[in-house]
Parts: structure tokens; sequence; C-alpha cells
């Protein structure tokens, strides 16, 4: 693990937002398989190092735009389980009143900007944002969260070129988890996706996903200097989903085999590892850290049996929102 | 005869003209092994191997512009848009790339290529995995338009739109793909440009594309059991129209519905409806109605989805009306 200076409450907090996601995952998965949820979603679990990492470097005034995979990203900004799990059974008192579910939750009072269906449709969005704080004058940063799939959008260079040309505050954090739906990555995506960035003159790192310590370390440095008006940066995140791509993509054996999968979740999920190391250093103890599970566990039942006995919209939302007032 | 799904349908199509021609091959993403998230092209990868059946990276308009190039030099590019949101990604190299070179080169180039889409809402898919966007390159000269109603008319028409000398967009329902219905096991082709009647009737036409056909058709059940008979046509194509044969429909029961899934305004009813005004406005009882989808962004919930798309019992609705005399709104 790496080290990052930090008190022992920032690394609780750390720990406890990838049990919030892992937890709040294995709801949602649990929802669609009994038929509960409407329609199809992706799995954040074993990613949530890149997430929290990422997020916990971030004050509520950075803005965060997130992807098809974004629970996680929401979690992580702040969201909180009961509009979420609304959102995804499409009642009223969702995130997005309903409207939008898993592929377009956000959540403006934490600065997430929103989840996006289209594969690496938010990167305009994040560096506009970024744009929009140095024409402002303003210190915040915009983190554009996208897959390694996405790093096949050509939208990508036409912005990094521009944010470097322009020195905007955003971070391109790319989370590499080896697949684009059901293609490995190598057969997607030719040289290296740092040299990539590089090639715009763009700070680029690449960093172990799986490590909560070592992402926050590296974005908490990289937010400092961005906000000091020397980004853009790229950061890939070197990480693994857990699941198939969507709920539904059970038999996978065609791309991805059993064997791998269970490596990842044996030896370097980023759950365990943190865990693993907040104990051998003293931080918490087991006992301590199974409480804090078992609360979570129960905050997001609680937010599960919520949300499925809420009310759906009324009909009449269906025609609102479609013009800002 | 034997009945397959509409995938299955558009896959045989798909491998029976890769066999008859050379030239033909397909790309887009996940298409090979995986063959589509929908499944519809599996096996192809196999029989025809990786230089024919190519999985591309997610570069929408870079495989598109690509296939219009292949196209213009040589080969039948059939290309995979994994959802019909995606042409927006793809919009100038479909319209200001492919749909022109015709014409611009003074009938000289030619680009001879099929994308494969679909549309269609109630998925529970959201905003940008659910539109129905035929509308937005019919108004594109250049470029033809299919709309499918069953796995006969997919098999059919895909075979057509591979032989055809222009770039085809054909729109799938994606909520069709596991629908069977009959498809002869001898090879066929349907032509474009020719509207079939589905059903016949003197009160009222009922004009569906795609699967608001299969709502019209259960609209005209309802309005039998009530004793109003109407005809069902499905034009199959959006471009090429087959006017003649709607024009004649209208004559005969002197009311229409046209019903399409796209938005309301400024779409494929709206065409479709004025062509009928301008040209059976006198053998008329009634206007031409269209229904499309409500014009909102398509939302998650299935509380607010539902509302959005036209229903049989919406178009019983209105064709009771019309038939009444009820909807002749002269102040
Ligand atoms: C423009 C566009 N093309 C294709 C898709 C379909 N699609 C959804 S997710 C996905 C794979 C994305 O891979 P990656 O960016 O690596 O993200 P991951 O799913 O691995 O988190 C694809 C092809 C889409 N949503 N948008
Ligand atoms: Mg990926």
């Amino acid at each position: 693990m790496a080290k990052a200076k930090s008190n022992t409450e920032e690394y609780l907090r750390m720990y406890a937002q990838m049990v919030r996601i892992r937890t709040f995952e294995d709801n949602a998965n649990q929802l669609y398989l009994s038929a509960k949820m409407p329609g199809l979603t992706h799995m954040y679990s074993g990613e949530e190092a890149v997430a929290v990492g990422i997020c916990e470097a971030l004050t509520d005034d950075d803005r965060i735009t997130s992807t098809h995979r974004g629970h996680g990203h929401c979690v992580a900004k702040g969201a909180e389980f009961k509009e979420m799990f609304c959102e995804l059974l499409g009642k009223a008192e969702g995130y997005c009143r309903g409207k939008g579910g898993s592929m377009h939750i956000a959540d403006q009072s934490h600065g997430n900007l929103g989840a996006n269906a289209i594969v690496g449709g938010s990167m305009g969005i994040a560096t506009g944002s970024a744009l929009r704080a140095k024409l402002q004058g303003s210190d915040d940063v915009t983190v554009c969260f996208f897959g390694d799939g996405a790093t096949a959008q050509g939208l990508w260079y036409e912005v990094m070129n521009m944010a470097a040309l322009w020195k905007l505050p955003v971070i391109y954090a790319c989370e590499n988890n080896g697949y684009s739906e059901y293609t490995k990555t190598e057969e997607i995506a030719a040289g290296s996706i740092t040299a990539r960035a590089e090639a715009f003159g763009i700070e680029a790192h690449q960093v172990d996903g799986q490590d909560v310590l070592a992402v926050n370390e590296l974005t908490r440095k990289l937010v400092e200097r961005a906000r000091k008006g020397e980004g853009p940066f790229f950061i890939e995140l070197m990480t693994y989903r857990y699941h198939g791509h969507h709920v539904g993509d059970i038999n996978r054996e065609y791309y991805r085999s059993k064997a791998e999968e269970k490596d990842w979740r044996d030896n370097r999920d980023p759950i365990i590892r943190f865990r693993a190391h907040l104990v051998s250093e003293g931080i918490a103890t087991e006992a301590d850290l199974d409480a804090l599970n078992a609360e979570i566990e129960k905050d997001a039942a609680e937010a599960v049996a919520y949300a499925l006995e809420a009310a759906y919209p009324d009909a009449s939302e269906v025609g609102q929102h479609v013009y800002a007032a | 005869m034997r009945e397959i799904t509409l995938s299955q349908a558009v896959n045989e199509a798909i491998a029976e003209e890769m066999r008859r021609d050379e030239t033909v091959f397909l790309m887009g993403e996940d298409v090979a092994e995986a063959g589509t998230p929908f499944k519809v092209l599996s096996g192809l990868v196999e029989e025809f191997g990786t230089g024919r059946v190519i999985d591309t990276p997610i570069s929408e308009p870079g495989f598109v512009g690509m296939a219009v190039g292949a196209a213009m030099t040589g080969a039948r590019p059939i290309v995979d848009l994994m959802f019909g949101d995606f042409i927006f990604l793809v919009m100038d190299q479909l319209c200001n790339q492919a749909a022109k070179q015709h014409y611009m080169s003074g009938g000289k180039l030619r680009v001879p290529m099929v994308l494969r889409t679909n549309m269609g809402a109630t998925r529970r898919s959201a905003a940008q995995h659910s539109q129905s966007l035929q509308a937005l390159v019919a108004h594109i000269p250049g470029l033809k338009v299919a709309m499918p109603s069953s796995a006969y008319e997919a098999k059919g028409l895909m075979k057509t739109a591979i032989r055809d000398n222009n770039p085809v967009v054909i729109f799938e329902d994606k909520l069709m793909y596991q629908d069977k219905a009959p498809v002869p096991e001898e090879e066929y082709l349907i032509p474009f440009g020719q509207a079939h009647v589905k059903r016949a009737g003197s009160d009222i036409t009922l004009i569906g594309t795609s699967s608001m056909v299969q709502v019209a058709e259960k609209a005209a059940a309802m309005l039998a059991e009530e004793g109003i008979s109407a005809e069902v046509i499905d034009p199959r194509t959006i471009v090429p129209l087959d006017e003649a044969t709607l024009i004649e429909s209208v004559k005969k029961t002197s009311r229409a519905i046209v019903i399409d899934e796209g938005h309301q305004s400024y779409g494929v009813t709206a065409e479709i409806a004025s062509r009928l005004n301008e040209k059976a406005f006198y053998h008329l009882d009634a206007p031409v109605l269209r229904m499309g989808a409500m014009d909102v962004p398509v939302p998650f919930s299935p509380a607010l989805e539902d509302l959005t798309v036209p229903t049989p019992e919406g178009v019983v609705a209105n064709a009771r009306q019309l038939c009444a005399g009820e909807m002749i709104h002269a102040a």
C-alpha cells in the first residue's frame, strides 16, 4: 500500500465509502436478479478504489462527470443511498425524479454532473466545466471519468488538445478495467494510452487502481496543481470489474475466464487490501470494521425497502423538464 | 412455413449475401465473437472469419467513415451501429459524406453500404438508448430508409439493402428481436418502395411503421369488434415511400391515422400525413391524424415511459372519433 499522510478519520471514511459502493452494487444486482429493477445496469464492484481514491481528493465544489458504470462515482462523490435506489427503480424521490435511471444518475449537490450512456459522451462536458472555472476565475477542478473503451472516441483528442492549449483544470481519469464490453482492451487500443495524452503535452500517470491510497495520494497532488493552473492531467487507473459488462452478462467465459476473475477478486481486491492495511497499521480492529460493514448493510437494506415502496412519479411529470423555465 | 425470429432473419439475410458476394463485409462493435449485445450476428464470424466480420473499437464516426470509403472503392460494407441513438455521432459521415457522393460526383461515385441499427422505447433504457431517429436520416436526400415490421420483412429488406447501390439505413425495433414470423426457406427479396397491405378495410386506413404495424393490427382487431373496418398498411421503406398504395387506400376509406415511434413533431407521421392531405384532399372526410412518440426525451421510469409511445388503445380511441366525425376542428 502506498503511504498517504492522512488521519484516521479520512482512512476510515475511504474504507467506508468503498464498502458503501460494494454494498450498493450487491443490492442493485439483487434487485435486477429478482426482477424488481427495470432495465439493465452496470456494476462498479471491483473498481471502488478508483472512484473513492479520486473523489476523496475533491471537495463538493469540484465537479465530476461519470459513465454508464456510474454508481461508484455517485456514491464516492457523496450521494445518499435512498435517492440512488429510488432513481434505479424509477421512483419520484430519485435524484432525477426517475427520469434518468442508473445510466443518467446525477447529484448536483455534491458536484456530480451525471452519468452518461454515450461512451465518451462526457468528455466535452467535463472539459467545458473546466473552461468555465478558468473563465470565471474559480479554483474548482473537474474530473472526467471514462473507461478504456472510451479512449477510442475521437472527441477525447479534440478536447485534450484544447484543454492543453488553454491549461484547463481538468483531470482525465481512465478506468482501465481491461475490457470494453466483451472485448479485451489490447484488441481495441493501439500503442500506449498514456502516450496519447503525452502527445498533447499533458502530464500522464499510470497507477494501481486497486490501491486506494496510491490513487488518493496521486490525485491530491494533481488536484492541487490543477487549482494553480498547472493542468490538465491524465491518469490511467489499472482496475477490474467483477461482474459482467452489465448485470445480464452472466455467461461470459467466451471472452473472460473464471480463473482470471477469481485471481483479481482473491488477490487484488481493493477493500480486502485496504482493510488489511488498516488493521496492520492499528488504525482499526477487525471488529470495528465488521461493525462498520454491518451498519452500511443496514443502511442499504433500509434504503432498498424504502425505494421499493416509494411512489412512481405522477403521469403529469412526463411532460415536465423538457425546457427550462 | 417455418417460423424464425427477427434476429435469425437478419442473420440469415446477411449470411446469404456474404456467401453470394465476396465484397460484402461486416463491421461494428462486438459483432464478431459476441455477435452483438442482442446476439443478432452470432455465428457469422465462425463462418466468414475475422477478415469479413470485423470488431471495431468504440469509434463510430471512424468506422462509418471507413465504410463510406470502402463502399466508394468497391466493397459492400454492412455497418452495425449498436443503438440507433448513436446515429448522432455519425451524422457527418452518413449525411455529408455517404449521402452526397453519388450526386456530387455527377453520378460517378457510388456508396453501396448498409447501416443497420435499431430504434424503439419501453425497454427501460432511458433517453440515450431508446430513440427512434428514422426521420432524421429520412430527411437527407441520398439515403434510403427501411423499417422492417417482422422477421419476414427484416430478411427481405436486408437482402435488398445489401444489393442496393446506395447507402441504406435499416432500423430494427430492438424489442422485436425475439419475435417470430413465418419466413420461407427459399430465397426472396422485398423490393424497396412497395407498401404491404396487411389487412383490408373500408372505414379507416392505419399506416404504421416497424412495430407500429403491430399496434395498428391490434387496433384494427379491436375496432372490428365495434363494427369499424380498418385497413392496415406497412410502407416497409419510408424512403422510397410507396405513396400510390397509401393514397389509393385513403381514397377508399376517407380517413387515416399514421403511426410511427419517432417524435411526433417534424416526423415521419407528419410527412406521410401531409402527402395524403396534398394528394387525396377531396377524398378525406376527416383530417389525417399523426400518432408519434410524445415530444419528450424518453424517460427511464416505467410509469412515465409507457405514456410516451402510441398504443393500440390510443389508436382505437382516435379512430373511433375520426369515424364518428368528431375530429373535424373547423372553426
Ligand atoms: C457511443 C457509444 N458507443 C457504444 C456504446 C455501447 N457501449 C456501452 S458501454 C461500452 C463499453 C465501454 O467500455 P469502457 O469505456 O472500457 O467502459 P467499461 O464498461 O469497461 O467501464 C459500449 C461499447 C455506447 N453506450 N456509446
Ligand atoms: Mg473498460
